[in-house]
C-alpha cells in the first residue's frame, strides 16, 4: 500500500499515424480499457465521492427517516455534541481505540519477535495465533460472551476450584465492559499485527544483525534501537490498517454486549446505525457518520504525511 | 508483491536441538499464548458437546464427561430460533453461500479487470481514480450506507440478495484492485509489449497472457473475498431483507434475541457452524491466506 501514486507501469502503446486531439485521446483512445475499468470509476465517482458527499451534505438537514429535510446549519451536530449518547460513545471508541491499538501492536510486535527465534512448529504457532483474524466480529463476541459469563462461564470455574470470592464480571459491569471489549479484540486482532510484524522483521538485511552483533549489542536493544526504526513503513502502514478498523468497531460490540450494560459500551458506528433505521432520524445519524469521516482523517493525515510528504531518498 | 513470501519462510540455519534456558523460556512464552488463543475454540468445542445440566455446574473449562452429545449441533442446525421463525442455521448458511459465490466471483474479475487496465493500459486519470479508491477504503461504511441504501430502492434490488452482492462487489473494490494492480505490475513487462506488437487486443492479452500467469493471486484474492464476505454482519443486516439474512445475522439472531432459557450448548455449536467455513478456508489455504492479509498491508 505504500506505492500510490507512484507507477510502476508501462508507457501507453504509441498509435502514431493519428493525431491526439483532447475528445480522441479521452473518448477513443484504449476505448476497450476504458469501457473494462468503467466498473471501477463509476464505483469511485458515485459510491466513494458521490455517497459520502450527499451523507455530509444531507447531515445539514432536519431529514427524519427520509431525506427529505430542511437545510438547519450545524444544528445536527450540535445536538450530537451534546448527546450523553454520543459522548458515551465517543468516549469508549476514545478509550477502547487508543488501548486496543497499543495492546494489539504492542503485543502483535512481541509475538513476532518471538516467532522470529527460528522457532520449531512455526507455521504451526502462525496457524493459531492468527486463525481469529479468519472469524468474525459476531462469533468473536459470541465465544467471549459465554467464557465471560459471570455466572456459568471462568468466574464460577475460578469459584468451583475454591477461590470463592473471585470476580470477573466485566461485560455486566459498567465501569469494565469496555475491557472485556478489549479482551475479545485483541484476541481477534493481534495475529494480523504479528503477521504483518514478521514479514517487517524477516525484510530486515541480515547484514544489520551480523553488525550488531560483532559490535556486541544485546539482542534486545537491536531490536528496540535498529530493527524497529527499520520497520517504520510498516508500523506506521500496521497502524493506519488497525486504526481505521477500530473506527468501524460493530459488529463484535453488537455481539458481546449490544452496546450494554445500559449505554455503558456503546461505539458510534452503532449510533449511527441505531439513528439511521431504528431511530428515524437520518440528519444526526448522518453528522455521527460525517464526524466519524473526520476521525478517520485524522488518523490518515499523518500517515500520508509521513509516506508521499517530501522525503522518499533511497 | 514480491516481497509477500518472506511470510514465512525463516531464513539462517535449522533450529539446534541443543536445549538452553533462553530457548526453554521462549518456548514456554509462546506455548503460553497459544493456549490463550487456543481456548475459545476449545471451549465452544466442549461447550456444544455437553448437556445444559453439566453446563449449569459451571465449569466452562471442564472436558465433556457425562455425555457427549451432538443433540446441540443438530438443533443449531435444524430447528433454533431465529426470531420468529425457528428453522435453525441451515436457511441462513445457504444464504451466506448465495451471497459469498456470486460477490466473490463478480468482484474478483471487476478487480482484475481494472487492476490490469490501471497497470497496462493506463489512460488520462487512472491513477487519480485509483488514489479515490484507496482513499475510499478508508471511510467507515456508516457514511456510504444510507445512499446506498437510496441507490439499491432506486435499482429495485434493495431487500434481495442482489443488493448484498453488489454492497460487497462495491466495498471490496479497493482492496482487490491494489492486490491486482501491484500483481500486474510486478509481470515482465516484455510479455505484455510482445503481444501488442503481435497485435493482440485488450482482452486477448488479458485471458491469454495476464490470467494465466496470475493463478496465485486470484487464490488470494478469492480467498480474502470468501471469508470476507461470509463474516459480514453489517451488509447483510442491512440490505438483505429478513428471508434473506446471512448466517452471521442468523447466529447473533439465536445468541442474542432468545427467550426464556438459554441453551449455550446450541448457542456453541451455531458459533462453530457460522465460523467454519471461514476457519476451513483458513486451515486449508495456510499461507495463501497470510499472503492474503500481508499483500495489501507489506511492500518491503
Amino acid at each position: 500500500m505504500t506505492d500510490i501514486g507512484r507507477s510502476g507501469a508501462v508507457s501507453r502503446p504509441v498509435e502514431a499515424d493519428k493525431p491526439p486531439g483532447l475528445l480522441y485521446n479521452i473518448f477513443v483512445r484504449n476505448i476497450t480499457a476504458k469501457i473494462a475499468a468503467s466498473p471501477m470509476v463509476a464505483i469511485v465517482l458515485i459510491v466513494f465521492i458521490g455517497c459520502t458527499l450527499w451523507s455530509v451534505w444531507f447531515s445539514f438537514t432536519d431529514s427524519r427517516s427520509l431525506p427529505n429535510g430542511d437545510f438547519v446549519g450545524w444544528a445536527q451536530y450540535e445536538r450530537l455534541f451534546s448527546a450523553r449518547r454520543w459522548k458515551i460513545s465517543a468516549t469508549n471508541l476514545l478509550t477502547y481505540g487508543i488501548f486496543s491499538l497499543v495492546f494489539t501492536m504492542v503485543v502483535g510486535f512481541l509475538l513476532a519477535v518471538l516467532m522470529d527465534q527460528k522457532l520449531r512448529f512455526e507455521d504451526g504457532f502462525r496457524t493459531i495465533f492468527l486463525y481469529p483474524f479468519a472469524l468474525s466480529g459476531i462469533v468473536t463476541g459470541l465465544v467471549w460472551q459465554w467464557i465471560m459469563n459471570p455466572t456459568l462461564g471462568l468466574q464460577s470455574t475460578i469459584r468451583g476450584l475454591g477461590w470463592t470470592s473471585f470476580t470477573f464480571d466485566w461485560i455486566t459491569n459498567t465501569d469494565m465492559v469496555l475491557y472485556a471489549l478489549l479482551i475479545a479484540g485483541t484476541w481477534h486482532g493481534t495475529g494480523f499485527v504479528m503477521v504483518l510484524m514478521l514479514a517487517g522483521l524477516r525484510s530486515i538485511d541480515g547484514e544489520i544483525w551480523k553488525a550488531a552483533r560483532v559490535d556486541g549489542i544485546p539482542t534486545w536493544r537491536t531490536y528496540l534501537q535498529i530493527v524497529l526504526p527499520m520497520m517504520r513503513g510498516v508500523i506506521v502502514t500496521t497502524l493506519v490498517i488497525v486504526g481505521s478498523g477500530i473506527v468501524r468497531t460493530y459488529d463484535l460490540v453488537v455481539a458481546l454486549t449490544n452496546g450494554g450494560p445500559g449505554l455503558s459500551s456503546e461505539v458510534p458506528a452503532k449510533y449511527v446505525i441505531n439513528y439511521m433505521f431504528t431511530a428515524g432520524n437520518l440528519g444526526q445519524a448522518l453528522a455521527a457518520s460525517t464526524v466519524m469521516l473526520l476521525a478517520v482523517f485524522v488518523i490518515l493525515i499523518p500517515w500520508m504525511i509521513i509516506e508521499f510528504g517530501p522525503k522518499k531518498a533511497h | 508483491m514480491a516481497n509477500v513470501s518472506a511470510v514465512g519462510e525463516p531464513s539462517g540455519p535449522r533450529p539446534s536441538k541443543g536445549f538452553n534456558p533462553k530457548r526453554i523460556i521462549i518456548y514456554g512464552i509462546i506455548i503460553v499464548a497459544a493456549m490463550y488463543y487456543l481456548l475459545p475454540l476449545y471451549v465452544m468445542i466442549t461447550t456444544s458437546l455437553k448437556g445444559l445440566p453439566e453446563i449449569r455446574l459451571g465449569n466452562i473449562f471442564a472436558p465433556p464427561l457425562e455425555i457427549i452429545t451432538i443433540e446441540p449441533w443438530v438443533k443449531a442446525w435444524t430447528s433454533a430460533c431465529t426470531g420468529l421463525t425457528c428453522n435453525g442455521l441451515a436457511p441462513g448458511f445457504w444464504n451466506s453461500v448465495k451471497i459469498t459465490v456470486p460477490s466473490t466471483i463478480i468482484s474478483v474479475l471487476v478487480a482484475a479487470v481494472s487492476g490490469y487496465a490501471l497497470v497496462n493500459w493506463r489512460f488520462k486519470g487512472s491513477e487519480f481514480f485509483f488514489t479515490c479508491l484507496l482513499l475510499g477504503s478508508f471511510i467507515p461504511y456508516q457514511v456510504m450506507l444510507y445512499p446506498m441504501v437510496m441507490i439499491t430502492a432506486q435499482l429495485k434490488i434493495f431487500g434481495t440478495l442482489w443488493a448484498v452482492i453488489l454492497v460487497h462487489t462495491v466495498f471490496g473494490m479497493p482492496i482487490l484492485v491494489l492486490l491486482f494492480r501491484n500483481y500486474f505490475a510486478s509481470l515482465p513487462q516484455e510479455l505484455f509489449k510482445a503481444a501488442r506488437v503481435d497485435g493482440a487486443g485488450f482482452w486477448r492479452i488479458f485471458f491469454q497472457i495476464m490470467v494465466p500467469m496470475s493463478l496465485p493471486i486470484f487464490a488470494v484474492a478469492i480467498i480474502l473475498q470468501v471469508t470476507g464476505i461470509w463474516n459480514d454482519f453489517l451488509f447483510g443486516v442491512v440490505f438483505a431483507g429478513t428471508q434473506n439474512y446471512p448466517m452471521t445475522v442468523q447466529l447473533n439472531n439465536i445468541v442474542n434475541s432468545t427467550q426464556g432459557v438459554r441453551e449455550y450448548n446450541v448457542n456453541m455449536a451455531a458459533t462453530i457452524l457460522t465460523a467454519a467455513v471461514p476457519l476451513i478456508v483458513y486451515f486449508v489455504s495456510g499461507k495463501w491466506f497470510v499472503r492474503g492479509i500481508a499483500a495489501g498491508a507489506v511492500k518491503g
